[in-house]
């Protein structure tokens, strides 16, 4: 095909281009991830798409401002090397971004393709084309690795290995300053490696992105509680010119209902680190146990509710549940992870909530009661204001709960450091261009300053603080 | 990796290991605990840190073989390495001049109690310590409680050592004999700190206990230690491990720390025909 001589009319023709992926009744038995990806013709068939605006509207939606004609361009005409390294001059992880962006509501938001046809989701497949060419890379050789500068002598200490961490490592290396990276856990990646499952982002994707920061000459020191083992100022102390604070929004919320103490209740995250960090999949295999359930109630309508349905499923849960108190269309989850928990058998019971966990005299969860609801005039988010149907309580038979209602900030370093000053939800203050804390030396990016988010928005952030940094490291300025 | 620099046997089932974790060593107050992983596929385990020499650069860790995680470590020998190490967790003992602290030591609780003993009569607390244990030699480290106390009580549930009784037969006793008492400090399995803190509320004496829940991360990230502490729910791992006595839902505790004992007893058995 020549990729050139296509008219914009006839890019509009082509229509988007499906990733194959693993049958719902097959992969509910395995965790292997469900898209296949692209294959080369597919993707070049998908480039042809992308209709190279001239005022790259797509870009603006992308938090790190990926050049996104170019890269499609470079696709279209077969050089997929050229451009994994369009991406990567921002974008260090496109293997995880292309997978986990939620980019119906980011680039592809934008896309003057999705806008001609009135629809989002027919818009150029931006996140999977990025998919394509990162594993591209990853399958033919080593990843080319940015130029390091001349060693500066400096030190920063970069605390939590979260995709905004990870992203400071990197920009901050590439400078020629000494980095360190102290996690707390065995395992680097944050919620990337803990939170989000197997089936939807390979743990071996993660790992290989941080070998590769560790070729760079990162160093990475695991089972290091920052707070704990060093404080913030005793990093200064042992030499670090500038530290950097991307610990992430792991403290999870619970509902404080009655019952919720009972055995088989999780938050989301202890579930899915069971099941993803400690490999509980495996079980008896690996040491780690979890629920042996059977029918399981979810609370919850966001990615973290989707992948906690979809792991107790490939647990081996018979009935999973997930409650959402408005409807399917205010969910908060992206609509890919959606369609695929109801593919997998998830049962959504909508407009409902609980209300009481109800437990036998082993204490253990037996029964949750729910209330219906209906939707009344919009709150604050816009969305309409559920209002609970008096007198419709009923009761379902679970054994296993999770709680999937979102995370709060760890409060592990702004307790152990009360100079940096944070927000009333616990959320570390920073200037919004140079993610400067209150604190002098002290960056901060990611969950720990946005509440939870997403991906993408941790690394962007990531990206504005390593350009700090290493402006400050230059200058000495605060 | 942490080398493992001395391991000795207290009984068939009671083990003692001085690890090297010298950033451990230098930061650890008393309180505090580990979490470690064995091996590749271990599951994490909190230990408390029992005692620790800065300068030497080494903890010392006292386990009871329970389950598979414990038996494996205790299989480890001089020379080999614990995988992952993070430490120390969870708040320090609050010390301050209480004035007569009674430290009681359950079991393989002993250990912990150690350290805090040793801290309180630093803080200038007179300290009387209850050692109890099933039978003679569950009772470990009494060289080491003698010299962090000023007197010593031993009790074994058989009378083959010391008192026969339990821990709080003997802090009857103490308060019967009208000794006052400022502060009562319980480490042991869950139904001993409960009824330790039942006498305590009974007399009204301020009771700290020090709670081993089940725990993954360690860091505050899971809710798996979870606790309800006056009605409001804790967590154990950032929020203690230790708490007021007499406001733990102990029942509700000693349910949650049952809850994997099908799947703990399916990987020891695993282990064991292995
Ligand atoms: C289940 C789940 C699914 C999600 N799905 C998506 C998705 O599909 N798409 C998307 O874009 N986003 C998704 N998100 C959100 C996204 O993962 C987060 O916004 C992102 O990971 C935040 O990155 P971060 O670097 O700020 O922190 P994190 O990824 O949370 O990493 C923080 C790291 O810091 C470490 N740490 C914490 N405290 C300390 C300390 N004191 N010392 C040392 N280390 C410390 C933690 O152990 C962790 O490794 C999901 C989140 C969850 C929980
Ligand atoms: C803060 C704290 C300090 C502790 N200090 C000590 C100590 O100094 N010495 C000592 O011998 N024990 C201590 N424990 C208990 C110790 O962690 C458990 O005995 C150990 O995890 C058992 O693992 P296992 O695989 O051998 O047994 P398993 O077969 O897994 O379990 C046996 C029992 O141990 C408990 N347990 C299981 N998994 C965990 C886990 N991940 N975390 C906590 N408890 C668990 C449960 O009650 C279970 O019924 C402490 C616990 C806590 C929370
Ligand atoms: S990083 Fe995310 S938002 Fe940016 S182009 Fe890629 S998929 Fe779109
Ligand atoms: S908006 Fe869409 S069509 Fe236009 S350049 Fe960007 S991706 Fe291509
Ligand atoms: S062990 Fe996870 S929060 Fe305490």
């Amino acid at each position: 095909m020549d990729d050139k001589n296509l008219t914009p009319k006839e890019r509009l023709k082509i229509p988007p281009q499906e990733m194959p992926e693993q049958d719902p009744a097959e992969r509910i038995n395995n965790v292997d991830e469900v898209p296949y990806g692209y294959t080369e013709e597919l993707a070049r068939m998908e480039a042809d798409r992308c209709l190279q605006c001239k005022n790259k509207p797509c870009i603006k939606g992308c938090p790190v401002e990926i050049d996104i004609p170019e890269f499609i361009k470079a696709i279209a005409e077969g050089n997929f090397r050229e451009s994994v390294r369009i991406i990567k001059e921002t974008n260090i992880l496109p293997a995880i971004c292309g997978r986990v962006c939620p980019q119906e509501e980011q680039c592809q938001r934008y896309c003057i393709v999705g806008k001609s046809h009135k629809s989002v989701e027919k818009a150029v497949q931006i996140g999977k084309l990025e998919r394509f060419v990162a594993d591209w890379e990853m399958k033919n050789g080593e990843a080319e690795r940015p130029e390091i500068r001349k060693s500066t002598g400096k030190k920063v200490a970069v605390v939590g290995s979260g995709p905004a961490g990870l992203t400071v490592a990197a920009e901050v290396r590439r400078e020629g300053h000494d980095v360190t990276v102290f996690e707390a856990l065995h395992k680097p990646g944050g919620v990337l490696i803990y939170g989000i499952p197997e089936f939807r982002l390979p743990k071996a994707i993660v790992m290989e992105e941080v070998e590769n920061l560790k070729k760079m000459g990162v160093e990475v020191r695991y089972n290091s509680v920052i707070g704990k083992i060093f404080s913030i100022d005793e990093l200064f102390e042992k030499g670090y010119d500038a530290v950097f604070v991307g610990t992430g929004a792991g403290l999870p919320n619970f509902l404080n209902l009655p019952g919720e103490n009972l055995n088989g209740v999780y938050s989301a995250n202890e579930y899915l680190t069971r099941a993803n960090l400690m490999q509980a999949y495996s079980f008896p295999e690996t040491d780690t146990p979890t629920a042996n359930s059977r029918n399981v109630a979810v609370f919850g309508g966001g990615n973290v509710a989707m992948d906690s349905a979809r792991t107790a499923l490939r647990l081996g849960a018979e009935n999973v549940y997930l409650v959402y108190r408005r409807s399917r269309k205010e969910m908060p989850a992206r609509v890919e992870e959606v369609e695929h928990a109801d593919a997998e058998g998830v049962q959504f019971l909508l407009l409902q909530n609980p209300v009481n966990l109800i437990g036998d005299e082993d204490g253990w969860i037996k029964q949750v009661e729910c209330i219906k609801m209906e939707l009344g005039e919009p709150d604050d988010s816009g969305r309409r204001r559920p209002i609970p149907i008096e007198g419709s309580e009923f009761r379902i038979d679970i054994d296993t709960c999770i709680i999937a209602i979102g995370n709060s900030s760890n409060p592990l370093i702004p307790d152990t450091t009360p100079d940096i000053e944070t927000n009333r939800w616990g959320n570390i203050v920073t200037d919004d261009e140079t993610m400067k804390t209150s604190k002098k030396g002290v960056f901060a990016g990611g969950d720990i300053v946005l509440g939870a988010a997403t991906v993408i928005l941790a690394m962007g952030q990531g990206r504005k603080a390593a350009v700090a940094i290493n402006e400050y490291l230059e200058t000495g300025q605060w | 990796m942490n080398k493992i620099i001395e391991k000795e046997f207290i009984t068939s089932d009671l083990f003692r290991m001085k690890v090297e974790a010298p950033e451990i060593a230098r930061k650890r107050k008393a309180g505090q605990f580990i979490i470690l992983i064995v091996d590749e596929k271990g599951e994490r385990i909190p230990l408390t840190i029992a005692d620790a020499d800065s300068d030497a650069g080494w903890i010392a860790l006292v386990a009871q073989i329970v389950g598979k995680t414990t038996k494996v470590l205790s299989l480890l020998e001089v020379g080999d390495s614990i995988r992952d190490l993070a430490g120390p967790l969870g708040k320090p003992t609050h010390i301050e001049k209480y004035g007569r602290v009674v430290v009681i030591g359950g079991g393989v609780g002993i250990a912990p109690a150690h350290p805090i003993a040793q801290a309180m009569k630093e803080g200038g607390n007179t300290v009387i310590s209850i050692l109890g244990g099933r039978t003679k030699e569950l009772v470990i480290m009494e060289e080491e409680m003698k010299a962090a106390s000023d007197t010593v009580i031993i009790t074994t549930d058989d009378g083959s050592y010391g008192n026969k009784g339990f821990v709080t037969d003997a802090l009857q006793k103490l308060i019967d004999d009208g000794v006052f008492i400022n502060l009562v400090v319980a480490v042991g399995p869950p139904i001993m700190m409960k009824f330790v803190s039942k006498l305590t509320k009974k007399y009204e004496i301020e009771t700290i206990v020090s709670l081993n829940t089940i725990m993954v991360d360690g860091t505050g990230m899971c809710g798996c230690c979870r606790v309800s502490v006056g009605g409001e729910t804790k967590f154990v791992c950032v929020d203690g491990p230790e708490f007021d006595g007499h406001k733990v839902d102990f029942d509700e505790m000693m349910k949650r720390i049952q809850m994997y004992k099908p799947q703990e007893k399916e990987a020891m058995d695993r282990f064991l025909s292995e």
